[in-house]
Protein backbone atom coordinates (compact mmCIF):
# COMPACT_ATOMS: atom_id res chain seq x y z
CA UNK A 1 0.00 0.00 0.00
CA UNK A 2 1.36 3.52 -1.29
CA UNK A 3 2.07 5.59 2.03
CA UNK A 4 -0.40 8.57 2.30
CA UNK A 5 2.14 11.46 2.01
CA UNK A 6 5.50 10.96 0.22
CA UNK A 7 8.46 13.39 -0.16
CA UNK A 8 11.20 12.80 -2.79
CA UNK A 9 13.95 14.77 -2.88
CA UNK A 10 12.32 17.83 -1.73
CA UNK A 11 13.83 21.06 -2.23
CA UNK A 12 13.13 24.99 -1.33
CA UNK A 13 14.69 28.10 -0.28
CA UNK A 14 13.78 31.42 0.68
CA UNK A 15 15.47 33.98 -1.21
CA UNK A 16 19.09 32.97 -1.30
CA UNK A 17 19.03 30.01 1.60
CA UNK A 18 18.00 26.84 0.58
CA UNK A 19 16.83 25.46 3.56
CA UNK A 20 15.85 22.17 2.14
CA UNK A 21 18.79 20.06 0.20
CA UNK A 22 16.53 17.51 -0.73
CA UNK A 23 14.57 15.43 2.01
CA UNK A 24 12.83 12.83 1.50
CA UNK A 25 10.00 11.01 3.98
CA UNK A 26 6.87 9.25 3.82
CA UNK A 27 3.76 9.17 6.29
CA UNK A 28 1.70 5.73 6.42
CA UNK A 29 -2.03 5.78 6.66
CA UNK A 30 -3.34 6.44 10.34
CA UNK A 31 0.15 7.15 11.73
CA UNK A 32 1.75 9.47 13.98
CA UNK A 33 5.08 10.16 12.57
CA UNK A 34 7.55 13.11 13.67
CA UNK A 35 10.13 14.88 12.39
CA UNK A 36 12.92 16.21 14.82
CA UNK A 37 16.18 18.10 14.21
CA UNK A 38 17.87 21.22 15.54
CA UNK A 39 17.20 24.88 15.12
CA UNK A 40 17.21 25.15 11.15
CA UNK A 41 17.56 21.98 10.25
CA UNK A 42 14.74 22.67 8.15
CA UNK A 43 11.82 20.65 9.89
CA UNK A 44 9.46 23.90 9.51
CA UNK A 45 10.24 24.70 6.10
CA UNK A 46 9.84 20.79 5.18
CA UNK A 47 5.70 21.09 6.65
CA UNK A 48 5.58 25.01 4.85
CA UNK A 49 6.58 23.01 1.75
CA UNK A 50 3.71 20.34 1.85
CA UNK A 51 1.44 22.69 2.19
CA UNK A 52 2.69 24.58 -0.12
CA UNK A 53 3.53 27.84 2.04
CA UNK A 54 7.15 27.79 0.45
CA UNK A 55 7.87 27.63 -2.88
CA UNK A 56 9.47 24.01 -3.39
CA UNK A 57 10.92 21.42 -6.16
CA UNK A 58 11.45 17.65 -6.55
CA UNK A 59 8.55 15.19 -5.75
CA UNK A 60 5.53 15.62 -2.88
CA UNK A 61 2.79 13.18 -3.54
CA UNK A 62 -0.46 13.00 -1.13
CA UNK A 63 -3.09 10.66 -1.19
CA UNK A 64 -1.68 9.87 -4.81
CA UNK A 65 -1.89 12.61 -6.04
CA UNK A 66 1.21 14.99 -6.84
CA UNK A 67 1.09 18.28 -5.26
CA UNK A 68 2.63 20.28 -7.97
CA UNK A 69 1.69 24.00 -7.81
CA UNK A 70 -0.62 23.97 -4.88
CA UNK A 71 -0.67 26.41 -3.14
CA UNK A 72 -2.07 26.16 1.03
CA UNK A 73 -5.54 26.61 0.39
CA UNK A 74 -5.41 23.83 -2.14
CA UNK A 75 -3.32 21.53 0.10
CA UNK A 76 -6.65 22.43 2.68
CA UNK A 77 -9.03 21.39 -0.07
CA UNK A 78 -7.07 18.71 -0.22
CA UNK A 79 -7.21 17.22 3.33
CA UNK A 80 -4.19 18.67 4.87
CA UNK A 81 -4.64 20.34 8.13
CA UNK A 82 -1.32 22.57 9.31
CA UNK A 83 -0.91 23.85 12.63
CA UNK A 84 1.51 26.26 11.88
CA UNK A 85 4.56 27.84 14.11
CA UNK A 86 2.35 30.51 15.87
CA UNK A 87 -0.63 28.18 16.09
CA UNK A 88 -1.90 30.52 13.26
CA UNK A 89 -4.99 31.11 15.25
CA UNK A 90 -7.37 33.91 14.51
CA UNK A 91 -6.42 35.98 18.08
CA UNK A 92 -9.37 38.88 17.49
CA UNK A 93 -11.97 35.98 16.48
CA UNK A 94 -13.85 34.45 18.85
CA UNK A 95 -13.37 30.61 19.93
CA UNK A 96 -16.38 29.70 17.51
CA UNK A 97 -15.46 31.70 14.79
CA UNK A 98 -12.79 29.85 15.11
CA UNK A 99 -13.67 26.66 15.28
CA UNK A 100 -16.13 27.70 12.01
CA UNK A 101 -13.11 28.51 10.20
CA UNK A 102 -11.68 25.27 10.72
CA UNK A 103 -14.75 23.47 8.84
CA UNK A 104 -14.45 26.01 6.18
CA UNK A 105 -13.58 23.72 3.42
CA UNK A 106 -16.66 21.32 4.63
CA UNK A 107 -19.66 22.04 3.80
CA UNK A 108 -23.11 20.69 5.93
CA UNK A 109 -23.94 20.87 9.91
CA UNK A 110 -21.09 21.21 12.11
CA UNK A 111 -22.76 19.84 15.43
CA UNK A 112 -21.65 16.43 15.51
CA UNK A 113 -18.20 17.13 14.52
CA UNK A 114 -18.44 20.11 17.74
CA UNK A 115 -19.90 17.61 19.59
CA UNK A 116 -16.75 15.58 19.26
CA UNK A 117 -14.75 18.38 19.35
CA UNK A 118 -15.92 18.68 22.61
CA UNK A 119 -15.22 15.19 24.46
CA UNK A 120 -11.40 16.15 24.31
CA UNK A 121 -12.01 19.73 24.76
CA UNK A 122 -14.48 20.31 27.26
CA UNK A 123 -13.72 23.58 28.26
CA UNK A 124 -14.18 25.62 24.98
CA UNK A 125 -18.02 25.32 25.45
CA UNK A 126 -17.35 27.64 27.94
CA UNK A 127 -15.01 29.91 26.16
CA UNK A 128 -17.61 29.60 22.63
CA UNK A 129 -17.94 33.56 22.79
CA UNK A 130 -14.52 34.33 23.80
CA UNK A 131 -11.45 35.96 21.79
CA UNK A 132 -9.23 33.89 20.64
CA UNK A 133 -6.05 35.72 21.55
CA UNK A 134 -7.42 36.18 25.41
CA UNK A 135 -6.94 32.32 25.93
CA UNK A 136 -3.63 31.03 27.54
CA UNK A 137 -0.84 29.30 25.06
CA UNK A 138 -1.73 25.89 25.88
CA UNK A 139 -5.57 26.38 25.57
CA UNK A 140 -5.02 28.33 22.27
CA UNK A 141 -2.71 25.84 21.14
CA UNK A 142 -5.43 23.15 21.79
CA UNK A 143 -8.01 25.42 20.37
CA UNK A 144 -5.51 24.99 17.02
CA UNK A 145 -5.95 21.50 17.38
CA UNK A 146 -9.26 21.26 18.12
CA UNK A 147 -9.74 23.47 14.74
CA UNK A 148 -7.66 21.37 12.74
CA UNK A 149 -9.86 18.45 13.68
CA UNK A 150 -12.35 20.27 12.37
CA UNK A 151 -11.62 20.45 9.17
CA UNK A 152 -11.96 16.30 9.45
CA UNK A 153 -8.39 16.50 7.52
CA UNK A 154 -6.58 13.51 6.14
CA UNK A 155 -3.55 14.41 7.25
CA UNK A 156 -2.57 16.93 10.58
CA UNK A 157 0.79 18.54 10.11
CA UNK A 158 1.88 20.11 13.41
CA UNK A 159 4.63 22.50 14.17
CA UNK A 160 6.23 22.47 17.35
CA UNK A 161 3.24 21.73 19.50
CA UNK A 162 4.99 22.04 22.60
CA UNK A 163 6.87 25.57 21.91
CA UNK A 164 6.44 27.58 24.84
CA UNK A 165 4.50 25.85 27.32
CA UNK A 166 4.78 24.20 30.63
CA UNK A 167 5.63 20.42 30.93
CA UNK A 168 2.51 19.44 32.27
CA UNK A 169 0.59 21.08 29.11
CA UNK A 170 2.92 19.69 27.14
CA UNK A 171 2.46 16.39 28.57
CA UNK A 172 -1.54 17.25 28.09
CA UNK A 173 -1.52 18.25 24.14
CA UNK A 174 0.51 15.26 23.37
CA UNK A 175 -2.27 12.77 24.91
CA UNK A 176 -4.73 14.28 22.85
CA UNK A 177 -2.74 14.19 20.10
CA UNK A 178 -2.20 10.50 20.57
CA UNK A 179 -6.40 10.39 21.56
CA UNK A 180 -7.27 11.74 18.29
CA UNK A 181 -4.52 9.46 16.07
CA UNK A 182 -6.38 6.10 18.04
CA UNK A 183 -10.02 7.03 18.10
CA UNK A 184 -10.54 9.21 15.21
CA UNK A 185 -7.85 7.51 12.95
CA UNK A 186 -6.42 11.34 12.30
CA UNK A 187 -2.56 10.87 11.02
CA UNK A 188 -0.33 13.46 11.96
CA UNK A 189 3.21 14.64 11.06
CA UNK A 190 4.55 16.40 14.28
CA UNK A 191 7.64 18.81 14.06
CA UNK A 192 9.44 18.67 17.25
CA UNK A 193 12.17 19.84 19.34
CA UNK A 194 11.68 17.81 21.89
CA UNK A 195 12.44 14.94 20.99
CA UNK A 196 11.95 12.96 24.23
CA UNK A 197 7.84 13.56 23.82
CA UNK A 198 7.86 13.10 20.46
CA UNK A 199 9.49 9.84 20.03
CA UNK A 200 7.26 8.60 22.79
CA UNK A 201 4.50 9.86 20.76
CA UNK A 202 5.21 8.78 16.58
CA UNK A 203 5.75 5.34 15.51
CA UNK A 204 8.46 6.74 13.34
CA UNK A 205 10.72 9.31 12.93
CA UNK A 206 12.75 11.29 10.85
CA UNK A 207 15.71 13.17 11.78
CA UNK A 208 16.74 16.49 10.15
CA UNK A 209 20.25 17.78 9.67
CA UNK A 210 20.66 20.77 7.36
CA UNK A 211 18.42 20.15 5.28
CA UNK A 212 18.59 16.28 4.55
CA UNK A 213 16.96 13.33 6.56
CA UNK A 214 20.48 12.23 8.49
CA UNK A 215 18.43 9.06 9.90
CA UNK A 216 14.88 7.54 10.09
CA UNK A 217 13.55 4.64 11.36
CA UNK A 218 10.82 3.22 13.96
CA UNK A 219 10.76 5.59 17.55
CA UNK A 220 12.16 2.81 19.56
CA UNK A 221 15.02 2.04 17.20
CA UNK A 222 15.68 6.03 17.36
CA UNK A 223 15.51 5.98 21.26
CA UNK A 224 18.28 3.34 21.04
CA UNK A 225 20.49 4.99 18.84
CA UNK A 226 23.57 6.47 20.25
CA UNK A 227 23.93 9.84 18.43
CA UNK A 228 20.12 10.83 18.85
CA UNK A 229 20.41 9.91 22.70
CA UNK A 230 23.29 12.08 23.04
CA UNK A 231 22.18 15.11 20.01
CA UNK A 232 18.81 15.41 21.10
CA UNK A 233 18.03 13.24 23.75
CA UNK A 234 20.53 14.47 26.22
CA UNK A 235 21.79 11.28 28.14
CA UNK B 1 -5.30 15.93 35.50
CA UNK B 2 -8.58 17.13 36.88
CA UNK B 3 -7.55 20.16 38.96
CA UNK B 4 -5.48 20.52 35.51
CA UNK B 5 -8.84 20.91 33.69
CA UNK B 6 -10.29 23.02 36.30
CA UNK B 7 -8.09 25.82 36.57
CA UNK B 8 -8.44 25.82 32.55
CA UNK B 9 -12.18 26.46 33.11
CA UNK B 10 -12.47 28.57 36.35
CA UNK B 11 -10.87 31.50 34.78
CA UNK B 12 -13.87 33.90 34.18
CA UNK B 13 -14.71 34.73 30.13
CA UNK B 14 -13.65 38.38 29.69
CA UNK B 15 -16.02 40.02 27.21
CA UNK B 16 -13.65 42.42 25.35
CA UNK B 17 -15.89 44.41 23.08
CA UNK B 18 -13.31 47.27 22.38
CA UNK B 19 -15.56 50.42 23.71
CA UNK B 20 -13.83 51.98 26.59
CA UNK B 21 -15.85 53.99 29.04
CA UNK B 22 -14.85 57.37 28.20
CA UNK B 23 -16.15 57.36 25.07
CA UNK B 24 -19.04 55.55 25.84
CA UNK B 25 -20.17 58.24 27.98
CA UNK B 26 -19.06 60.66 25.42
CA UNK B 27 -21.38 59.25 22.84
CA UNK B 28 -24.33 58.97 26.04
CA UNK B 29 -23.96 62.51 26.62
CA UNK B 30 -23.96 63.88 23.43
CA UNK B 31 -26.93 61.80 22.69
CA UNK B 32 -28.95 63.62 25.25
CA UNK B 33 -27.42 66.61 24.62
CA UNK B 34 -29.13 66.08 20.78
CA UNK B 35 -32.40 64.80 22.35
CA UNK B 36 -33.01 67.64 24.46
CA UNK B 37 -31.67 70.37 21.31
CA UNK B 38 -34.56 68.81 19.34
CA UNK B 39 -37.55 68.64 21.72
CA UNK B 40 -36.65 72.34 22.97
CA UNK B 41 -36.08 73.65 19.00
CA UNK B 42 -37.59 73.28 16.41
CA UNK B 43 -35.12 74.18 14.15
CA UNK B 44 -32.31 72.52 16.28
CA UNK B 45 -34.27 69.06 15.49
CA UNK B 46 -34.60 69.99 11.85
CA UNK B 47 -31.01 70.50 11.60
CA UNK B 48 -30.20 67.15 13.52
CA UNK B 49 -32.47 65.01 11.36
CA UNK B 50 -30.74 66.44 8.37
CA UNK B 51 -27.44 66.24 9.72
CA UNK B 52 -28.24 62.75 10.40
CA UNK B 53 -29.16 61.92 6.62
CA UNK B 54 -25.94 63.56 5.73
CA UNK B 55 -23.94 61.66 8.52
CA UNK B 56 -25.21 58.67 7.29
CA UNK B 57 -23.76 59.11 3.50
CA UNK B 58 -20.43 60.05 5.34
CA UNK B 59 -20.99 56.86 7.62
CA UNK B 60 -21.71 54.72 5.05
CA UNK B 61 -18.80 55.99 2.79
CA UNK B 62 -16.36 55.60 5.60
CA UNK B 63 -17.54 52.07 5.69
CA UNK B 64 -16.32 51.36 2.52
CA UNK B 65 -13.03 52.79 3.30
CA UNK B 66 -12.65 50.67 6.68
CA UNK B 67 -13.72 47.74 4.70
CA UNK B 68 -10.31 48.16 2.28
CA UNK B 69 -8.25 49.71 4.95
CA UNK B 70 -9.34 46.32 6.94
CA UNK B 71 -8.21 44.16 3.86
CA UNK B 72 -5.78 46.04 1.84
CA UNK B 73 -4.28 48.37 4.68
CA UNK B 74 -4.22 51.42 2.32
CA UNK B 75 -7.00 54.12 2.21
CA UNK B 76 -8.78 54.14 -1.23
CA UNK B 77 -8.75 57.75 -2.62
CA UNK B 78 -10.85 56.25 -5.48
CA UNK B 79 -13.53 55.30 -3.45
CA UNK B 80 -15.46 58.62 -3.93
CA UNK B 81 -14.78 58.44 -7.73
CA UNK B 82 -15.94 54.63 -7.80
CA UNK B 83 -19.14 55.58 -6.29
CA UNK B 84 -19.95 58.76 -8.63
CA UNK B 85 -19.24 56.75 -11.58
CA UNK B 86 -21.90 53.79 -10.38
CA UNK B 87 -24.56 56.95 -10.01
CA UNK B 88 -23.83 57.71 -13.44
CA UNK B 89 -24.62 53.99 -14.40
CA UNK B 90 -27.66 54.36 -12.69
CA UNK B 91 -28.63 57.62 -14.37
CA UNK B 92 -28.25 55.92 -17.79
CA UNK B 93 -30.55 52.98 -16.64
CA UNK B 94 -32.74 55.64 -15.45
CA UNK B 95 -32.34 56.92 -19.15
CA UNK B 96 -33.28 54.33 -20.93
CA UNK B 97 -36.70 54.74 -18.77
CA UNK B 98 -35.96 52.26 -16.04
CA UNK B 99 -37.71 52.80 -12.72
CA UNK B 100 -35.45 54.73 -9.95
CA UNK B 101 -35.66 51.87 -7.63
CA UNK B 102 -35.25 48.94 -10.21
CA UNK B 103 -31.79 51.12 -11.80
CA UNK B 104 -30.64 51.29 -7.92
CA UNK B 105 -30.69 47.63 -7.64
CA UNK B 106 -28.93 46.93 -10.84
CA UNK B 107 -26.42 49.37 -9.94
CA UNK B 108 -25.72 47.81 -7.17
CA UNK B 109 -25.02 44.39 -9.32
CA UNK B 110 -22.84 46.49 -11.61
CA UNK B 111 -20.75 48.18 -8.54
CA UNK B 112 -19.92 44.87 -7.29
CA UNK B 113 -18.80 43.71 -10.03
CA UNK B 114 -16.98 47.38 -10.96
CA UNK B 115 -15.53 46.76 -7.42
CA UNK B 116 -14.07 43.35 -7.90
CA UNK B 117 -12.70 44.58 -11.28
CA UNK B 118 -11.18 47.57 -9.96
CA UNK B 119 -9.28 45.02 -7.19
CA UNK B 120 -8.08 41.94 -9.74
CA UNK B 121 -7.21 44.60 -12.74
CA UNK B 122 -5.11 47.27 -10.85
CA UNK B 123 -4.71 46.69 -6.96
CA UNK B 124 -3.55 42.68 -7.33
CA UNK B 125 -0.88 42.64 -9.21
CA UNK B 126 0.70 45.62 -6.90
CA UNK B 127 -0.66 44.62 -3.97
CA UNK B 128 2.58 42.69 -2.70
CA UNK B 129 5.09 45.24 -3.35
CA UNK B 130 4.21 48.11 -1.35
CA UNK B 131 1.57 50.52 0.57
CA UNK B 132 2.62 53.24 -1.63
CA UNK B 133 2.46 51.71 -4.67
CA UNK B 134 -1.11 50.76 -4.03
CA UNK B 135 -1.76 54.33 -2.65
CA UNK B 136 -0.42 55.40 -5.78
CA UNK B 137 -2.59 53.26 -7.86
CA UNK B 138 -5.70 54.59 -5.83
CA UNK B 139 -5.09 58.08 -6.86
CA UNK B 140 -4.40 57.25 -10.35
CA UNK B 141 -7.78 55.53 -10.53
CA UNK B 142 -9.23 58.07 -8.95
CA UNK B 143 -7.95 60.41 -11.97
CA UNK B 144 -8.67 57.63 -14.55
CA UNK B 145 -12.25 57.01 -13.40
CA UNK B 146 -13.18 60.77 -13.54
CA UNK B 147 -12.01 60.98 -16.84
CA UNK B 148 -13.27 58.37 -18.35
CA UNK B 149 -16.95 59.62 -16.65
CA UNK B 150 -16.67 63.10 -18.14
CA UNK B 151 -15.78 61.47 -21.44
CA UNK B 152 -18.78 59.36 -21.53
CA UNK B 153 -21.19 61.73 -19.95
CA UNK B 154 -19.69 64.99 -20.31
CA UNK B 155 -19.05 67.73 -17.11
CA UNK B 156 -22.41 69.53 -17.62
CA UNK B 157 -25.32 68.83 -15.38
CA UNK B 158 -27.27 66.15 -14.92
CA UNK B 159 -30.86 65.27 -13.04
CA UNK B 160 -31.96 62.16 -12.02
CA UNK B 161 -35.72 61.44 -10.63
CA UNK B 162 -36.17 61.91 -7.14
CA UNK B 163 -36.29 58.57 -5.12
CA UNK B 164 -38.01 59.91 -2.26
CA UNK B 165 -40.44 62.46 -3.51
CA UNK B 166 -40.75 65.96 -2.25
CA UNK B 167 -42.69 65.56 0.52
CA UNK B 168 -42.33 66.68 3.89
CA UNK B 169 -43.90 65.43 7.22
CA UNK B 170 -45.13 67.67 10.15
CA UNK B 171 -44.80 66.13 13.49
CA UNK B 172 -45.64 68.75 16.35
CA UNK B 173 -43.97 71.74 14.37
CA UNK B 174 -40.90 70.16 12.95
CA UNK B 175 -40.82 69.80 9.82
CA UNK B 176 -38.37 66.72 8.23
CA UNK B 177 -37.73 66.26 5.06
CA UNK B 178 -39.00 62.58 3.04
CA UNK B 179 -36.02 62.85 1.11
CA UNK B 180 -33.70 62.84 4.76
CA UNK B 181 -35.61 59.91 6.47
CA UNK B 182 -35.27 57.77 3.34
CA UNK B 183 -31.65 58.61 2.85
CA UNK B 184 -31.05 58.18 6.11
CA UNK B 185 -33.12 54.72 6.45
CA UNK B 186 -31.49 53.29 2.92
CA UNK B 187 -28.03 54.04 4.32
CA UNK B 188 -28.63 52.41 7.80
CA UNK B 189 -30.19 49.73 6.27
CA UNK B 190 -26.98 48.73 3.87
CA UNK B 191 -25.05 48.52 7.37
CA UNK B 192 -27.16 46.47 9.20
CA UNK B 193 -27.40 44.41 5.91
CA UNK B 194 -23.34 44.34 5.42
CA UNK B 195 -22.85 43.85 9.73
CA UNK B 196 -25.52 40.62 8.87
CA UNK B 197 -23.52 39.29 6.01
CA UNK B 198 -20.12 39.88 8.21
CA UNK B 199 -20.96 38.36 11.27
CA UNK B 200 -23.29 35.69 10.30
CA UNK B 201 -22.61 34.26 7.01
CA UNK B 202 -19.26 31.29 6.42
CA UNK B 203 -18.51 34.21 3.65
CA UNK B 204 -18.27 37.15 6.09
CA UNK B 205 -16.08 34.79 8.37
CA UNK B 206 -13.59 34.35 5.83
CA UNK B 207 -13.34 38.05 4.32
CA UNK B 208 -12.84 38.84 8.24
CA UNK B 209 -10.23 36.20 8.71
CA UNK B 210 -8.63 36.61 5.58
CA UNK B 211 -8.29 40.42 5.96
CA UNK B 212 -7.12 40.15 9.96
CA UNK B 213 -4.69 36.89 9.28
CA UNK B 214 -4.39 35.97 5.47
CA UNK B 215 -1.56 33.40 5.91
CA UNK B 216 -3.58 31.74 8.49
CA UNK B 217 -6.49 32.09 6.20
CA UNK B 218 -5.19 29.81 3.84
CA UNK B 219 -3.66 27.53 5.53
CA UNK B 220 -7.64 26.52 6.55
CA UNK B 221 -8.83 26.83 2.81
CA UNK B 222 -9.80 30.25 2.32
CA UNK B 223 -9.31 31.48 -1.00
CA UNK B 224 -7.38 34.65 0.25
CA UNK B 225 -7.02 36.46 -2.88
CA UNK B 226 -10.88 35.96 -3.82
CA UNK B 227 -12.04 37.58 -0.52
CA UNK B 228 -9.85 40.49 -0.97
CA UNK B 229 -11.65 41.01 -4.10
CA UNK B 230 -15.32 40.09 -3.31
CA UNK B 231 -14.05 43.45 -0.29
CA UNK B 232 -13.95 45.83 -2.77
CA UNK B 233 -16.58 44.81 -4.43
CA UNK B 234 -18.66 45.12 -1.39
CA UNK B 235 -16.60 48.16 -0.65
CA UNK B 236 -17.89 49.25 -4.30
CA UNK B 237 -21.49 48.27 -3.50
CA UNK B 238 -21.54 50.62 -0.26
CA UNK B 239 -19.85 53.37 -2.35
CA UNK B 240 -22.69 53.24 -4.77
CA UNK B 241 -25.62 53.66 -2.56
CA UNK B 242 -23.77 56.70 -0.93
CA UNK B 243 -23.36 58.10 -4.26
CA UNK B 244 -27.15 57.33 -5.58
CA UNK B 245 -27.82 59.05 -1.96
CA UNK B 246 -25.77 61.66 -2.20
CA UNK B 247 -27.44 62.72 -5.50
CA UNK B 248 -30.97 63.24 -4.40
CA UNK B 249 -29.36 65.46 -1.66
CA UNK B 250 -27.58 68.08 -3.94
CA UNK B 251 -30.51 67.88 -6.64
CA UNK B 252 -27.87 67.42 -9.76
CA UNK B 253 -25.39 64.65 -10.98
CA UNK B 254 -21.91 65.98 -11.52
CA UNK B 255 -18.31 64.45 -11.71
CA UNK B 256 -17.07 66.18 -8.82
CA UNK B 257 -20.33 64.70 -6.50
CA UNK B 258 -18.62 62.82 -4.26
CA UNK B 259 -14.93 64.60 -3.99
CA UNK B 260 -16.33 66.41 -1.10
CA UNK B 261 -18.25 63.38 0.65
CA UNK B 262 -14.70 61.77 0.50
CA UNK B 263 -12.87 63.73 2.52
CA UNK B 264 -16.11 63.76 5.03
CA UNK B 265 -15.75 59.93 4.59
CA UNK B 266 -12.18 60.47 5.91
CA UNK B 267 -12.53 62.38 8.42
CA UNK B 268 -15.81 60.29 9.44
CA UNK B 269 -13.40 56.85 9.46
CA UNK B 270 -10.58 58.71 11.33
CA UNK B 271 -12.85 60.15 14.06
CA UNK B 272 -14.30 56.39 14.81
CA UNK B 273 -10.89 54.95 14.23
CA UNK B 274 -9.89 53.78 11.07
CA UNK B 275 -10.22 49.81 11.92
CA UNK B 276 -13.66 49.81 13.53
CA UNK B 277 -16.44 49.18 11.14
CA UNK B 278 -18.86 50.60 13.99
CA UNK B 279 -16.63 53.60 14.61
CA UNK B 280 -17.31 54.56 10.87
CA UNK B 281 -20.83 54.35 10.93
CA UNK B 282 -20.68 56.15 14.28
CA UNK B 283 -18.40 59.12 13.38
CA UNK B 284 -20.15 59.99 10.33
CA UNK B 285 -23.33 60.08 11.77
CA UNK B 286 -21.47 62.66 14.61
CA UNK B 287 -19.65 64.47 11.25
CA UNK B 288 -23.05 65.24 10.03
CA UNK B 289 -24.99 65.97 13.02
CA UNK B 290 -22.22 67.68 14.54
CA UNK B 291 -21.42 70.09 11.07
CA UNK B 292 -25.18 70.95 10.46
CA UNK B 293 -25.33 72.03 13.73
CA UNK B 294 -22.11 74.22 13.92
CA UNK B 295 -23.32 75.98 10.22
CA UNK B 296 -27.15 76.54 11.66
CA UNK B 297 -25.59 78.26 15.24
CA UNK B 298 -22.33 80.05 15.06
CA UNK B 299 -22.61 82.92 12.58
CA UNK B 300 -19.41 82.84 10.95
CA UNK B 301 -19.27 79.37 9.89
CA UNK B 302 -20.90 79.68 6.67
CA UNK B 303 -20.68 76.58 4.62
CA UNK B 304 -17.60 77.24 2.75
CA UNK B 305 -16.51 76.53 6.08
CA UNK B 306 -17.83 72.87 6.11
CA UNK B 307 -14.70 71.22 4.50
CA UNK B 308 -12.54 73.57 6.67
CA UNK B 309 -14.12 71.93 9.76
CA UNK B 310 -14.42 68.77 8.78
CA UNK B 311 -10.92 68.84 8.26
CA UNK B 312 -10.01 70.48 11.68
CA UNK B 313 -11.94 67.40 13.19
CA UNK B 314 -9.90 65.22 11.43
CA UNK B 315 -6.76 67.00 12.69
CA UNK B 316 -8.10 66.87 16.56
CA UNK B 317 -8.48 63.11 16.45
CA UNK B 318 -5.09 62.76 15.18
CA UNK B 319 -3.61 64.86 17.81
CA UNK B 320 -5.32 63.62 20.44
CA UNK B 321 -6.59 60.01 20.12
CA UNK B 322 -4.89 58.99 16.80
CA UNK B 323 -7.13 55.63 17.44
CA UNK B 324 -10.05 57.24 17.04
CA UNK B 325 -13.17 56.61 19.39
CA UNK B 326 -13.41 52.72 18.40
CA UNK B 327 -9.69 52.01 17.58
CA UNK B 328 -8.38 49.50 20.05
CA UNK B 329 -5.04 47.99 20.97
CA UNK B 330 -5.43 44.09 21.23
CA UNK B 331 -5.45 42.13 23.98
CA UNK B 332 -2.99 39.30 23.55
CA UNK B 333 -1.81 36.88 25.81
CA UNK B 334 0.96 34.45 24.62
Amino acid sequence: MPALLELEQVRARYGAVQALHGVSLDVEEGEIAAVLGANGAGKTTTLRAISGNVRREGEIRFAGRRLARTGPDDAARLGIAHVPEGRGTFAELTVWENLRLGAYTRSGRLRDDYARVQTYFPWLEERRNQQAGTLSGGEQQMLALARAFMQRPKLLLLDEPSLGLAPLLIAEIFRIIRELNEHEGLTVLVVEQNAHIALQAARRAFVLEVGRVALSGPSEELQQHESVRRSYLGY
Amino acid sequence: MATFVATLTKRKTAVSTGVSIPVVALLVAGAVFLLIGCLSSEIFAQQTVSGLADGAIFGLLALALVLIYRATEVVNFAQGEMAMATTYFAYQLTQWHLTYWLAFVLTLAFAFVFGVLVQVAFIRPVQHKSVIAVVIVTVGLFILIDGVVTWIWGADLKFMAAPFGNNVYTLSGVAFSRLDIGVFLVCIASMVLLWLLFQYTKLGLAMRASALRPSSAALVGVRVDRMLAVGWGLAAVLGAVAGMMTEPKQFVLQPPLMQPILLYAFAAAVLGGLESPFGAVVGGLTLGVFLNLIGQYVGFATSELRLPIAFAVLLFVLVLKPTGLFGRRQVRRV
